[in-house]
């Protein structure tokens, strides 16, 4: 999860974002990611899924739909010809999983994006309003927080005419009506913070309008947040319209990962064995989610410093001429204070001694 | 006491809104639920009696106008009434989810509270040895937590049911036994239900995880942890107290998950034929049985509503500085 | 200001040095500190905010957070006369005996440092559990609620949580629970800063009280060193990190011998007296990581001397007129113009009062700046 469950845990992330940004104007300070391994898988993935999204279907080796042998019933193990093997209708597993990924990925961002703009909408506003306002806005997003988004999916696309279940960007919509209350709150508990900062009170006595205070002071300071918020509402949408597929109450014609898994259930894929019809499609959403995951750990950390490794890493350790004595300082020991005789290196800063 | 009355009070609208929106969703989506579901019936006979039901259900009836359907709905609702299960032959709903709900709350509810409380508690290990190697284990909880439920289920049954053969792959019970309460009938179920339960744990452990350690790298740098040190008490008791209050987002966080849990577990009972409540929302689905299908909505909707409160109590006794009266 | 007979050392702290981080961008917070504390005594620790002084008074019981580092020097602490414990080296088991039963900590914000899910109650007979287990529950009842009636507190607020109490209580609370093993060091961390000035006068003469009837040392930091004229035994000023003046209370306040001590003294307007100007120090503490050669305070010092630019000044002892002498008090300065090469400015070579038996009667010459009032001044 992004930022962590629950109000108090908004609060304390507010007031840590906070230490970060004191009491200075809307710093245009850039999203500087710390440069962990971590960022830099999951930023790799994450670009390698979106090239997936956009060649995918052009880069298959055949025609996901096509159907190659009319005699075999059963699902082909993958050989020279189908690298992936095939499904039980004799289609090639391999063109499914390159075309697959543009559909889930396109979900996944327009719900993403939709439902951020909705949680920023109420968020926001509720938090900078108050009063009333503020109660029946926190009202309706702890409405949607609590109504168990997947049985409500399932019911409307359950009532949903096939032919309307094709559609990515509807879709989108409708998950991104799900799942934009989460991000909503967390935005409403730093947007309350944020108020009460000198900067955006000095910019109300002076008598700017609210939208401008908005748009120039709040939303800036709120950027780690969103982008955080986004990436989990992202993968929100990646698991929730696997699983809308994986029911088959999406167009079962277009061709996706969860279409893919529920053909393999279909097939019996897991009690006969036949991994090639549900490992790679759910190898692919765990590791875009993962990827997703990753980058959220690194913002995560780059809101709250703390959760950053603590203490000295070897090689830091080492580069400064540190050598240890009774304790190595690389794991942290709360209450205790490392003592570390260290042989400063030649040519440093001139302390007296 | 005010703060748990005010909760109720928004349960309670949460859920007459719940009843709401099942009420106007078949009216609302296009196309026509009546004849989706007489196409799914071809083969049966359909008496008059059926039909006028399944009209009055969905709205196609118009001998009451809008607000008497609803106040007829309600009347419905609260006289335990959740219409008729056509893809079951014709049995009233609440007798079809009467006899998954037990499987359900056994197999997510026992699940859940395990993986919340091996997930705190790992969490808070995690948390205090930082800098060890736990450290590195955090990138594969994320594969685990991204990962769709429904695939470690996959992954679950070809691994550990089809080629260790450790465990049955299907079900919830040897269906050839009749059950009784005895050790064999208590066993085969345990046994059937390992490895659904394994799933749900693994799925979701790494939220709990990942949430308690950094609520807990943020808790222990508060002064009171220091003075904790500084007071020389040993350390088991340096964590509690530490532990202690880092709990309370964990929980406020159970109740914002359970939505998402219960999502995950009905998915998963699909994958093993565990006839629970997953299991018939995918017949309902399939069989276009709206009644059912909206049946279930309600208790599920009602089941995370009761263990939102649930939660709010624990958190109300835990933080004493929500009793102070507002 | 006290004249309590100073005991046996309690503490010796020497060289001192405490980093946050390592490698480039290391900040030296604390080099090279010398303290001793004595038995009794109320040692205050004055200086800025980035002065390093809550650094160096939790280095000392390795309570530093997390980046920081002990990198160098000793710390020695003698519970009895003969025995020494080695805080430095000292394993996590020795620590957890030696903690508040011989050194407890008051820290600033009673609010942060309470537990606030615990009543307090638990809190005071938490360190009684911990260190005193042949106490049973009631002996641990009774103790908790006769160190509430030690700082004024009904007894029955032991069930009470630290948010339903106020401000002045909360800190009262921390002081019972810092005096519940009896300790003889109180290391306190600018106990009074966050009160009102009227709970703050109280609660500091109730801990001199409570320090006549107990008799513990206390090293007292705060950034108001017109409180420590009132309260403290001796005084150690610090600047960017470093020691620059150590002196008895009397002393120091009537004759500074560092030209930052002179220009705090200055920067208090008195009550009474005639009227002057105040001069304040100009210029603004230097950023720890990127410090000034030779002495740190240089660029902020009117008589720093082409020396003061190039070597740093370690701390030369004085003797007990405050002159530089070869034998060395416990009076020390660390300033060029104070190492006997040459007459120091006037301002900086008041004589010292002699040695307290009773408060001294000031008569200040005419190139002496008028003796500040031992009334207290707004921090």
């Amino acid at each position: 999860m992004a930022i962590g469950s629950g109000t108090d845990l908004d609060d304390a992330q507010a007031a840590d974002l906070l230490e970060l940004y004191p009491n200075a104007p809307a710093s245009r300070r850039r999203l500087r990611l710390p440069r962990s391994p971590k960022v830099i898988i999951g930023l790799a993935l994450l670009i390698g899924f979106g090239v997936l999204a956009v060649i995918g279907p052009w880069i298959a080796p055949y025609n996901p739909a096509q159907t190659f042998s009319t005699t075999a019933s059963f699902p082909q193990p993958p050989s020279a010809a189908h690298l992936l093997g095939t499904t039980q209708q004799q289609q090639d597993v391999l063109s499914q999983l390159l075309a697959g990924g543009r559909s889930t990925i396109l979900v996944a961002f327009v719900a993403g994006l939709i439902a951020t703009v909705l949680s920023v909408i109420v968020g926001v506003t509720a938090g900078y309003a108050g009063g009333l306002g503020d109660d029946l806005l926190s009202m309706l997003a702890n409405f949607f927080l609590i109504l168990p988004a997947l049985p409500l999916l399932i019911v409307i696309f359950g009532f949903l005419p096939p032919s309307q279940g094709g559609d990515d960007v509807l879709i989108g919509l409708i998950i991104a009506v799900t799942g934009w209350a989460f991000g909503a709150r967390v935005l409403r508990a730093q947007t309350l913070s944020l108020r009460t900062r000198d900067y955006v009170e000095s910019a109300r006595i002076v008598g700017e309008r609210g939208w401008r205070i908005i748009s120039f002071e709040i939303l800036p300071n709120l950027i780690p947040i969103l982008a955080s918020s986004f990436l989990f509402t992202v993968l929100y949408g990646v698991g929730t319209y696997t699983a809308l597929a994986f029911l088959g109450l999406v167009n079962p014609n277009h061709v996706s990962w969860g279409g893919m898994l529920f053909y393999a259930q279909v097939a019996g894929a897991e009690q006969s064995g036949y991994w090639w019809l549900f490992l790679p499609p759910g190898l692919a959403v765990a590791l875009l989610g993962t990827s997703l995951a990753l980058l959220n750990f690194s913002i995560d950390e780059f809101i709250n410093p703390r959760l950053r490794a603590a203490g000295l890493s070897r090689r830091r350790a080492r580069r400064a001429g540190v050598t240890e004595t009774a304790r190595p300082p690389r794991r942290f020991v709360l209450g205790v204070t490392p003592v570390l005789r260290s042989v400063p290196p030649a040519g440093d800063d001139g302390r007296p001694r | 006491m005010y703060v748990i009355s005010r909760r109720i009070g928004f349960y309670a609208l949460t859920a007459i809104a719940a009843v709401t929106v099942t009420f106007f969703i078949p009216r609302v989506m296009p196309g026509n639920p009546v004849s989706a579901v007489l196409a799914k019936m071809q083969g049966t006979v359909v008496t008059k009696q059926t039909l006028a039901a399944l009209q009055a259900e969905f709205g196609s009836d118009t001998r009451e106008g809008l607000v008497g359907q609803y106040l007829h709905y309600w009347n419905d609702i609260l006289h335990g009434n959740l219409g008729i299960s056509t893809s079951n032959g014709m049995v009233p709903v609440t007798t079809v989810i009467r006899g998954a709900l037990p499987w359900t709350l056994g197999l997510v509810g026992t699940a859940t509270v395990i993986s919340f409380i091996l997930g705190t508690l790992l969490g808070i290990l995690v948390a205090w040895r930082r800098g060890s190697w736990l450290d590195t284990l955090l990138p594969a909880t994320t594969f685990f937590q991204a990962a769709p439920y429904f695939f470690l289920a996959f992954l679950a049954i070809d691994l550990f049911a089809i080629r260790l053969g450790w465990f049955p792959a299907v079900g919830a019970r040897n269906t050839l036994d009749f059950p009784a309460f005895d050790w064999t009938y208590a066993s085969d179920v345990l046994d059937h239900a390992i490895l659904p339960a394994l799933t749900i744990v693994v799925a979701s452990a790494a939220g709990w995880i990942v949430g308690m350690r950094n609520v807990m790298i943020t808790t222990m740098d508060e002064d009171y942890v220091l003075i904790a040190q500084a007071k020389g008490l040993p350390k088991r008791r340096v964590i509690w107290y530490a532990a202690r209050n880092a709990i309370l987002p964990s929980i406020s966080g159970f109740s914002l998950a359970i939505g998402f849990v219960v999502s995950g577990a009905l998915l998963t009972e699909i994958v093993f034929s565990y006839p629970g409540l997953g299991f018939i929302l995918l017949s309902a689905v399939q069989e276009a049985d709206y009644a059912l299908l909206q049946g279930i909505f309600l208790v599920i909707t009602m089941a995370v509503l009761i263990a939102n409160l649930a939660a709010d109590f624990v958190y109300v006794y835990l933080d004493p500085r929500t009793r102070q009266e507002a | 200001m006290n004249a309590y007979p100073a005991g046996r050392p309690l503490l010796e702290v020497s060289g001192l040095c405490v980093d946050y981080g390592a490698g480039p961008g290391t900040v030296h917070a604390v080099v090279d500190a010398d303290l001793v504390l004595h038995r009794g005594e109320v040692l205050g620790l004055a200086g800025e905010s980035g002065s390093g002084k809550s650094t160096l008074a939790y280095a000392i019981t390795r309570l530093l957070r997390a980046p920081g580092m002990i990198t160098g020097g000793s710390v020695g602490y003698y519970p009895q006369p003969g025995t020494v414990v080695d805080l430095l080296a000292a394993s996590e088991s020795t620590l957890r005996v030696l903690r508040w039963s011989q050194i407890s900590v008051v820290m600033q914000s009673a609010m942060n440092a309470l537990n606030p899910v615990l009543s307090i109650g638990s809190q005071l007979t938490d360190v009684l559990q911990a260190h005193r287990p042949n106490l049973g529950q009631a002996a641990r009842q009774a103790r908790a609620s006769d160190l509430l009636a030690m700082v004024g507190i009904t007894a029955d607020r032991l069930g009470s949580h630290p948010h339903e109490l106020s401000g002045g209580m909360r800190q009262r609370v921390m002081i019972a629970m810092a005096l519940a093993l009896e300790p003889q060091v109180v290391i306190m961390d600018e106990p009074t800063t966050a009160l009102d000035v009227v709970t703050q006068r109280e609660i500091l003469e109730e801990l001199m009280d409570l320090r006549e009837r107990l008799g513990f040392a206390v090293l007292f930091i705060t950034h108001d060193l017109s409180l420590l004229i009132e309260i403290a035994d001796s005084i150690a000023v610090m600047y960017a990190g470093r020691l620059v003046e150590r002196a008895g209370a009397a002393a120091l306040f009537r004759a500074p011998r560092h030209p930052y001590t002179l220009g705090l003294l200055s920067s208090f307007p008195s009550l009474h007296g005639p009227r002057r100007r105040l001069t304040g120090i100009p210029g603004s503490p230097p950023d720890l990581r990127q410090l000034p050669a030779g002495c740190v305070f240089h660029p902020r010092c009117s008589y720093a001397t082409d020396r003061c630019r190039t070597d740093a000044p370690a701390l030369i002892r004085l003797g007990a007129r405050g002159d530089a002498a070869a034998g060395g008090g416990p009076r020390a300065a660390a300033c060029w113009l104070q190492d006997g090469s040459a007459a120091p400015p006037p301002e900086l070579a008041v004589p010292a009062p002699s040695e307290p038996a009773a408060p001294p009667a000031p008569a200040p010459t005419a190139s002496a700046p008028p003796a500040p009032d031992l009334a207290r001044s707004q921090p």
